[in-house]
């Protein structure tokens, strides 16, 4: 069994690509929900515009996001200069960069999980809740969210697989820096390029499959218990 | 009130008094601008022009600007669906209203509707396990908890079978005199409006065509 053991690298590999993935998912959340619950219930001029830019990351080649994000947020970029010369902060190059382009390409997945599920909350039930005395804000956590966990936890959960996965736009925007920014993908990718790689490579894989199981396993788990909770 | 609205093609003109308590029954063929009527009462759409008022309390008036949001409108609404909250109890169905109300304005208490209603024996159940019948007497309880200036009952026996609709009359009946709310009873059945009230508003392609004490 001495061929499972992981090198230094490999773990730096898995333990980032989690840190990535988690951060990746609970930064977007919010603004998920906000740009899901948009999309579902304001009618406004733009809106297939907001649409479709937020579709974007999924058909276009992870690589052109990368490059897009390597413009806008690399140090000479727009946003990325104005960031390090007033916040002496940058993205590029950095886990915190991958933590960016992974979020941004699970975004649509997240998005679409949460507003499928928005689309099927009774309006009728949420007008009640109005006629009750409840005002939209009340209404949106007591009623909406609730109703739309389920979609919530698939968003949650489609977005932390697509982030372990990312390798294109992570690749282009912030490099292969092994210990910084060498996710499981980019350091997968990396053994099978070096002579004597192949156990590394395969041991990665079998981490892979195991963490995607385990996010699989645990929000079918997650999303039955919410089903019981509302059988009460 | 008294209020015009347009919806596509379609123009709701309508205007009447209702009684200060007891039940007023709202009757028409389906179409006939019913659900419109409640709609606006409740905040749920807005009228082009007009005036809504409880009492001397306007909650709508297009001359002085007024438009209270429905949760500023404290008129408790019994849709035909029902409407419980599928994520809650029927308990927490209840005092969701109920709960937002300061408790000195909380002129009708919990015990006293659940009695009224015989629901003590759901409070624990899932609004998905109740039936039709239940379901209804849960809806018009979480409406009289808001304490509620007027009542609002859209088609409320509309999806039920006729025995169902005979157990549950006896309770709107009396709803409103035990609290001496006024009620606003939607119907498109003659026979269910007259077992509940003599006073009907006929309401016919938007318009209201007589006020009748029958």
């Amino acid at each position: 069994m001495e061929w499972l053991r992981l090198s230094p690298v490999e773990w730096d590999a898995m333990r980032l690509s989690l840190r990535v993935a988690v951060w990746a998912v609970l930064l977007s959340l919010p603004l998920g929900i906000a740009v899901a619950w948009v999309l579902s219930r304001l009618d406004f001029p733009g809106r297939r515009l907001l649409d479709g830019c937020i579709h974007l990351p999924l058909v276009l080649p992870p690589v052109v996001t990368g490059y897009f994000l390597l413009l806008a947020f690399g140090r000479n970029g727009f946003i990325g200069s104005f960031l390090y010369a007033h916040f002496d902060f940058t993205l590029a190059f950095r886990w915190t960069g991958a933590v960016l382009a992974s979020a941004v390409m699970a975004f649509p997945l997240m998005v679409r999980a949460i507003r499928l599920s928005l689309d099927n909350v009774d309006r009728g039930v949420e007008a009640a809740a109005r006629t009750l005395g409840a005002g939209p804000v009340r209404v949106f956590f007591t009623v909406t969210m609730p109703l739309a966990v389920p979609g919530v936890i698939t968003g949650a959960v489609l977005a932390f697989a697509r982030s372990l996965g990312e390798f294109g736009a992570t690749i282009m925007f912030v490099s292969n820096i092994p210990g910084q920014t060498q996710t499981l993908p980019l350091a997968l990718y990396t053994l099978t390029q070096v002579p004597g790689g192949e156990s590394g490579a395969m041991r990665l894989c079998i981490i892979a499959v195991i963490i995607a199981m385990v996010a699989l396993v645990s929000s079918e788990l997650l999303s039955r218990r919410h089903a019981t909770a509302l059988d009460g | 009130m008294r209020v015009k609205r347009t919806q596509g093609r379609f123009l709701v003109d309508v205007d009447f008094t209702g009684a200060s308590s007891g039940v007023t029954a709202l009757y028409g063929p389906s179409g006939a601008g019913k659900s419109s009527v409640i709609g606006m009462i409740a905040g749920l759409a807005r009228p082009d022009s007009g005036r809504i008022a409880i009492g001397d309390r306007a909650l709508f008036d297009s001359g002085r600007g007024i438009d209270l949001p429905p949760e500023k409108r404290r008129v408790g609404c019994v849709f035909q669906d029902g409407r419980l909250f599928p994520h809650l109890s029927v308990r927490s169905n209840l005092t969701y209203g109920m709960k937002l109300i300061s408790p000195a304005e909380r002129k009708i208490p919990l015990d006293q509707v659940i009695d009224l209603l015989g629901i003590g024996h759901l409070l624990d159940r899932n609004p998905k396990h109740l039936s039709g019948g239940e379901k209804q007497r849960a809806a018009i309880g979480r409406a009289l908890l808001i304490s509620p200036s007027a009542l609002l009952m859209d088609e409320p026996l509309a999806s039920l079978d006729p025995a169902r609709k005979d157990e549950l009359i006896p309770y709107i009946a009396c709803v409103g005199r035990e609290f001496s709310i006024p009620v606003l009873y939607v119907s498109h059945s003659l026979q269910e409006i007259r077992r509940l009230t003599d006073r009907i508003v006929f309401l016919r392609d938007g318009r209201v065509e007589q006020v009748a004490e029958c």
